[in-house]
Order: C-alpha cells, then sequence, then structure tokens
C-alpha cells in the first residue's frame, strides 16, 4: 500500500482536469507489487545480467548481446536441447497414452477395484521427484541393485540402465512412473463431467464402447488433453531433478550439459559463469513458451 | 561498499586489539597495526568474539570444545555445509551475494588457488602465517602458497600409498605389487580368479587422476600469475595413460563409484582388493568399512621404474581466512590453533593424517599399531611417502571448475566411449577454452 497512497497525492490535483479515475490502481496496486517483484523482476533480474560477463580475472563488463550469441552457437547446449526433444517426442506420448489408458478403464465403470487402481497410480506423484529417482537409481544398480539381482537369479546379463546409451530411456522411465498419475487425474476428471446423457443416447444408438470413446469421451476431453500436454512439454524441456540425482550413480552418462537446466546449474555453480547461465535460462525459457503456445494455438483450433 | 565498511572494521578491531596490548603489555616493542606482531593473537583471543567456521574435517569438533573451553570469551560455530564441491559452491554462493560469508573454511589444495584468485580468502602471511615456515611438511606448504601470499594453514595431508586387502593376496599366492607393472599383472590374476573381484574400483575421478600423472613425473598445469599452460601430452601423463587404458580395456576395474554403498561393501568382502588413495584413509576404512577389520595393510605406492620411491599428494585441504571476515585475527587465532598449535595433536589422536613436521616425526605417531590394520605401523609408511612427493606440481587457478567437467570428458573412456588420451586431450580443450574465456592466457 505504501506506495500507492503518494502516488494518489501527486494524481489529486491531475484529477479536477482529468476524469480519468486512479482510484482502480488502489484496487489492484497490493496485487501490482507482489507481481512485479516475485515474477517480473527476477526476469528483468536475468536480463540484466545476461548483457554483463564476470571473468575471474578482470572483473565485470558489459558485453550486449555477446553471451546470446556465444549461446546460439554453443553445441553443448544444442546437443541438451535435442536431447530434451528427443525425450519429449518419445516419453511424453507414452505417458499421455498410458494416462489416458487408465483413466478411460476406471471411468468405464468395469474396473474391480477402481478407487485402489486410481489411487495406487496416482501415489508415485506424491513421492518427492529426488526421492523417487534415488529410490530407482538405487533399482537400476547392476551389482546389488534389483537389475543385479534378477541377473543374479535369472543368470541373465541385462544392459546396464546407467550406461550412456540407456540413460534417457532409464530417466523416460522414472519421469512416466511419476507422471501417469498425475495425467490421469486431469483425465479423468475431465471424463466425469460429461452427461451420462450422451452415452445414453449412443447406447441407444447401438454405438459400442471403442465407438463412445472415439466420437464421445476423447473429443469432449480435448482440452484437458491439450493442457497435460503442455505441462509435459514444460517439465520435459526443465528435465533436471532426475538427471541431478542420478549424476552421481552415473557420473560419465549424465555429463554436465546433459539437459539445458541441468547446463544452467552447472555453469552457474562450477563454472562461477553466472551471466552466460542467466542466458541459457532466458533462452531456454524462450523456446519453452514458444513451443507450448504453438501447441496451445492448435490444439485449441481444432477444438473450434 | 560493503567490504570496505568491514576492511574498516576489520582495521578498528585490529587497532583496538594493538591498544589492549599496549595496555597490558607495556614492555612490547613498537609494532605498527597494519602487520600486528604475533603476541597481538593472545590479546585478540582475550577480547573474544564470534567466528563462524564451515568445515566437514570431523576432527574439528573436539577442537572447537578444547579452544572454546580455553578462551571462553570466543564463541565458534562449526557448520558442516557440505563436503568439497558441496562447499565450494555454498561458498561461492555466499562471497557472491556478499552476505553469510564464514570467517573460516575448509578449502582442499586443489581448490584454494580459484579462491585466492578470485580474491575470496585472506592474506594470512601478516597475521603471523609468515613465521610458520618449517612448521608444515613442504608439500601442504607450498600449496597453500599463491603468488606473494600465504591463503590458509595446512589442516592434513594426504601423501598416496597402496592401501591392499591381504587376504586377496595371500589367498592368491600373489605378491603386493610394488610397480605398476606388476600391478596390472596383479590385476588380472585378482580378476581371472574370480570374475566379481577387481583390483580397484574407479568411474573415473579427476583428482585420482591428477595425483597419478603427478607422480608419474608429468607437470600438465604451469600457472605463473596469470598464464597459465595446459598440457597433457607430457611424458608422465602418457605413463599413466597407457597403464590405466589397458585396466580399462581390459575391464580390469570395478565400475563402481568411491564412497558409494557398493564401494563400502567391495572394500569389506575382497571384491575391491587395493585403493591406491591419500594417507587420510584409515580413519574411514576404519569407521567405514568394519568387515575389513584385520584383513587391510598399507604398502608404498607402486612405482613407474622399480626401485624408485616417487609418490603424490591426493586430497588434503588447509583452513583458510576469508576475505570478507569482519575478524580476521580472530579467525586465523583459531586456525593456527587448531593447524599448527594444540589442536594438532588432538585432530591427530581422532585419525586425522597432519601436515605438520613436529607431528608427522614424533616417534608416539611414527611407531602406533593400527589393530585395524592387523597391529601394522601405517604410520611409517604413510609418513615416509609424505617425504618422497614430487616436487613442482601446481594446480589450475580454476581447478574447481576443470575437475567439474572431467567426468564430461576424460569419464568418457572409462564408459568406452573414446581413449584416456582422448579425453585428457578434450580436457585440455575445455578447460583452455574456460581459462581464456576467464581473462587468463592459457597456453598448451
Amino acid at each position: 500500500m505504501a506506495p500507492i497512497v503518494p502516488a494518489q497525492g501527486l494524481m489529486a490535483p491531475a484529477r479536477r482536469s482529468n476524469p480519468r479515475s486512479w482510484q482502480g490502481w488502489g484496487f489492484v496496486g497490493p496485487f501490482m507489487a507482489v507481481f512485479a517483484l516475485v515474477f517480473l523482476a527476477p526476469i528483468v533480474y536475468s536480463l540484466y545480467i545476461s548483457v554483463f560477463r564476470q571473468q575471474l580475472v578482470g572483473g565485470t563488463s558489459f558485453v550486449g548481446l555477446e553471451n546470446y550469441q556465444r549461446a546460439l552457437s554453443d553445441p553443448l547446449f544444442w546437443s541438451a536441447l535435442v536431447r530434451v526433444s528427443l525425450f519429449l517426442l518419445v516419453q511424453v506420448p507414452i505417458m499421455l497414452g498410458l494416462a489416458l489408458l487408465v483413466a478411460l478403464a476406471i471411468d468405464s465403470g468395469r474396473l474391480y477395484g477402481k478407487s485402489f487402481f486410481r489411487i495406487s497410480i496416482f501415489l508415485p506423484y506424491a513421492v518427492p521427484a529426488v526421492v523417487a529417482a534415488l529410490m530407482w537409481g538405487f533399482m537400476y544398480g547392476t551389482r546389488f541393485g534389483l537389475v543385479g539381482n534378477l541377473n543374479d537369479a535369472l543368470g541373465t546379463t541385462l544392459p546396464d540402465p546407467l550406461s550412456p546409451g540407456l540413460i534417457l530411456a532409464s530417466i523416460g522411465n522414472i519421469v512416466t512412473w511419476e507422471f501417469v498419475g498425475y495425467n490421469m487425474l486431469i483425465f479423468y476428471s475431465a471424463l466425469r463431467v460429461i452427461p451420462t446423457s450422451l452415452y445414453e443416447a449412443a447406447e441407444i444408438d447401438g454405438a459400442g464402447q471403442f465407438r463412445i470413446i472415439r466420437a464421445i469421451k476423447i473429443p469432449a476431453i480435448r482440452g484437458a488433453l491439450v493442457i497435460a500436454a503442455i505441462f509435459s512439454i514444460i517439465g520435459s524441456f526443465q528435465l533436471f531433478n532426475e538427471p541431478s540425482i542420478l549424476q552421481s550413480l552415473a557420473p560419465n552418462a549424465i555429463t554436465t550439459s546433459f539437459t539445458p537446466n541441468l547446463y544452467a546449474y552447472s555453469l552457474s555453480f562450477s563454472g562461477q559463469q553466472y551471466n552466460y547461465s542467466a542466458t541459457v535460462a532466458i533462452i531456454m525459457g524462450l523456446i519453452t513458451m514458444v513451443i507450448a503456445y504453438v501447441v496451445q494455438l492448435r490444439g485449441m483450433r481444432k477444438e473450434a | 561498499m560493503n567490504v570496505n565498511h568491514r576492511r574498516a572494521l576489520a582495521r578498528g578491531t585490529a587497532l583496538a586489539g594493538a591498544l589492549a596490548l599496549a595496555l597490558t603489555a607495556c614492555g612490547s616493542s613498537g609494532d605498527n597495526a597494519a602487520a600486528p606482531a604475533p603476541g597481538d593473537a593472545e590479546s585478540v583471543l582475550e577480547a573474544g568474539g564470534e567466528i563462524t567456521v564451515w568445515a566437514w574435517e570431523p576432527t574439528l569438533e573436539a577442537v572447537v570444545e578444547d579452544f572454546e573451553a580455553e578462551y571462553p570469551n570466543v564463541d565458534v560455530e562449526l557448520a558442516n555445509v557440505g563436503t568439497g564441491n558441496d562447499q565450494y559452491t555454498a561458498l561461492q554462493n555466499a562471497i557472491a551475494a556478499g552476505d553469510g560469508v564464514p570467517d573460516v573454511a575448509q578449502v582442499e589444495y586443489y581448490a584454494l588457488p580459484q579462491f585466492a584468485i578470485g580474491e575470496s580468502l585472506a592474506d594470512i602471511g601478516p597475521l603471523g602465517a609468515a613465521e610458520l615456515d618449517g612448521t608444515f611438511t613442504p608439500g601442504p606448504w607450498s600449496a597453500v602458497q599463491q603468488a606473494d601470499g600465504i591463503y590458509g594453514l595446512p589442516m592434513d595431508s594426504g601423501p598416496m600409498a597402496l592401501f591392499y586387502n591381504e587376504e586377496v593376496f595371500t589367498n592368491l599366492g600373489l605378491e603386493v605389487p610394488t610397480t605398476w607393472d606388476e600391478y596390472l599383472e596383479a590385476a588380472r590374476a585378482i580378476h581371472a580368479a574370480d570374475p566379481n573381484a577387481y583390483i580397484a574400483n574407479d568411474t573415473g575421478d579427476a583428482g585420482f587422476v591428477t595425483s597419478m600423472i603427478w607422480q608419474a613425473g608429468g607437470q600438465p598445469y604451469a600457472v605463473d600469475g596469470t598464464d597459465v599452460t595446459i598440457d597433457f601430452t607430457d611424458e608422465g601423463t602418457a605413463k599413466f595413460a597407457e597403464t590405466w587404458q589397458t585396466l580399462l580395456d581390459e575391464d580390469l576395474l570395478a565400475p563402481i563409484g568411491s564412497w558409494s554403498d557398493e564401494w563400502y561393501q567391495g572394500l569389506g568382502n575382497g571384491t575391491i582388493a587395493t585403493l591406491t588413495i591419500g594417507a587420510w584413509m584409515p580413519a574411514n576404512l576404519e569407521s567405514g568399512v568394519e568387515a575389513g577389520a584385520g584383513k587391510w595393510r598399507v604398502a608404498p605406492m607402486p612405482q613407474w621404474e622399480a626401485g624408485a620411491n616417487a609418490t603424490a599428494e591426493n586430497g588434503g585441504s588447509a583452513l583458510a581466512v576469508t576475505e570478507a571476515s569482519p575478524n580476521k585475527e580472530l579467525a586465523y587465532a583459531f586456525v593456527e590453533y587448531a593447524n599448527a598449535g594444540d589442536g594438532v595433536q588432538t585432530r591427530v589422536d581422532g585419525g586425522a593424517f597432519p601436515a605438520t613436521v613436529a607431528e608427522l616425526e614424533s616417534e608416539q605417531f611414527v611407531n602406533k599399531e593400527f589393530e585395524y590394520f592387523g597391529g601394522q605401523k601405517v604410520n611409517e609408511v604413510l609418513a615416509e611417502s609424505a617425504t618422497n612427493v614430487v616436487e613442482g606440481w601446481q594446480y589450475l587457478p580454476f581447478q574447481v571448475y576443470a575437475n567439474s567437467v572431467f567426468n564430461d570428458t576424460v569419464g568418457q573412456a572409462y564408459v568406452g566411449e573414446t581413449t584416456l588420451q582422448e579425453g585428457l586431450a578434450d580436457w585440455q580443450q575445455l578447460t583452455t577454452d574456460y581459462g581464456n574465456d576467464q581473462g587468463f592466457t592459457v597456453e598448451n
């Protein structure tokens, strides 16, 4: 409130000649102040430090857009981006497909013990990502982990899930496990609001269950699908927790530039390249925004 | 502004300390306030105050207790904010933020140059450290000196030795290797006898590789102010890379990371037969590998040439006073107490391997029989190693960063994606680029 009061005082004489009322600002002011402080300020600060360069020798200097130029031609950044894009293209369809399947199964009313399934599939979402990654990390161990036990019991040599070739798939497995339940819940709640009269009408017309799914259920939850897809895209681009935790178990498979976020983190914390790190974060944020927006536009256009 | 304010405060404290000294000890010679005489320490300690210490070294806890008992006016807050890199991250953040910086921080020798050149650490030479010449063994003492200043007092040291599980060697009728060629033969024999057993574990560790190159006589880093040379093509590096590549190619190294649960189990059950590691290891074995009690022994490090006795340092750290500390005199007084005063014996009793000559040469230290090591006088071997460290090794002034990208480059050789030599070349390239980017002049 404090900054608003003098503003009103200053504006008071202007009000006499100008019919425009500033009283509205008094109401949105508190919100705007908090909004500016916690949402805009960090972004502005990141933009600010991204145009400087601090060196161990020579201190800080203004470099304009040099950091951006460097990021756009940085092979480490691009390979990280390609990696999360690949992750996105493979993992997200699998995860959303599974979530949809489970949601439809629970919604079908033909599943015995449906609340039990609902809660147990949702449960992994309640496990913190760090704990989940640690837990899976132990299971992936080829010597004392679950994979090791399987090898011992069956006399097989399963491929090492923490090797460079399989690590991305292993992370995809963890993320899928974590978020199927969450997405399932979004889909399920969207399915619950479909009027049952539609199903009755379909049944009278002689439509089977699969026809109902294709013609009624899926189109009806398109909005939820688009939302879930956007969340998943953002989540994929921001992939950090799982690789960061598994890094201690597979230091050679997960490099410091494994994902864009991990790269920004390493730049900042081990390399003290705060400025460049901010640049990478900003570029990554922009890319994520653009892709999420495109998906939203496409998703909504078809709906109309 | 903030820093200036703090400096002024520090100067004020120094002045107050000098004043107190002048009042209490009238006979004192006319020293100036900028370079207080060592006698100052007592008055600073009497005056007391609060200092914060960031360290993970477990034996420091007892030192702090003793210190506070002896100087009741001083309040030392000991915090463990993480080991190694975790602490450096926290320290860098605090320094960058200019807030919450501890007065004293534990910094490993490899990381010290980075903090010293960043002007994060105070030159403690004028505070009294300059007079401690000869107190510490040469390796650690030279490691805390950068350019023209002294940036910490050595807390412990890590002259390397070969720790081995004697049971494994006796069962197979193997001699303990004295050269790296014999080591390679032993590695083959151990793995052939039991496919689950390995001579050592290794998933790529920057500290280990640099120490091995150090012992082999390689000097990949040369630092002169801001002029840096990084060159991994010398003979010492080649010797190490060749032998280790053979070990990797023949799958003779267990793919287990150090300090993991699997590692502790392997050390206990004989599937990891040796450790080539710093002298600070015995306490870790005693506390972490109970199953290995009575089985482990210590031998001198294997050599590149039969009959030689070259060793290297592996790990070890110093206590440093931060530039941001408002009470550097008091902070230094604690550091001196812990690392050159009464604190040393406390830490030795707690299992630490000291860096001070007096303790290393004392009969009591050298002749101590370790029950865990079957009654072996372990310190004999380790103290001997401390005197044989190859001279002339330098770390980069940005070694913390370099080590953080070690697994991105050299580490790839451990998963068969490249060779050690190529990995080292990549590492050299990455660190060269970083150095130039940070304003150093880096050549290869």
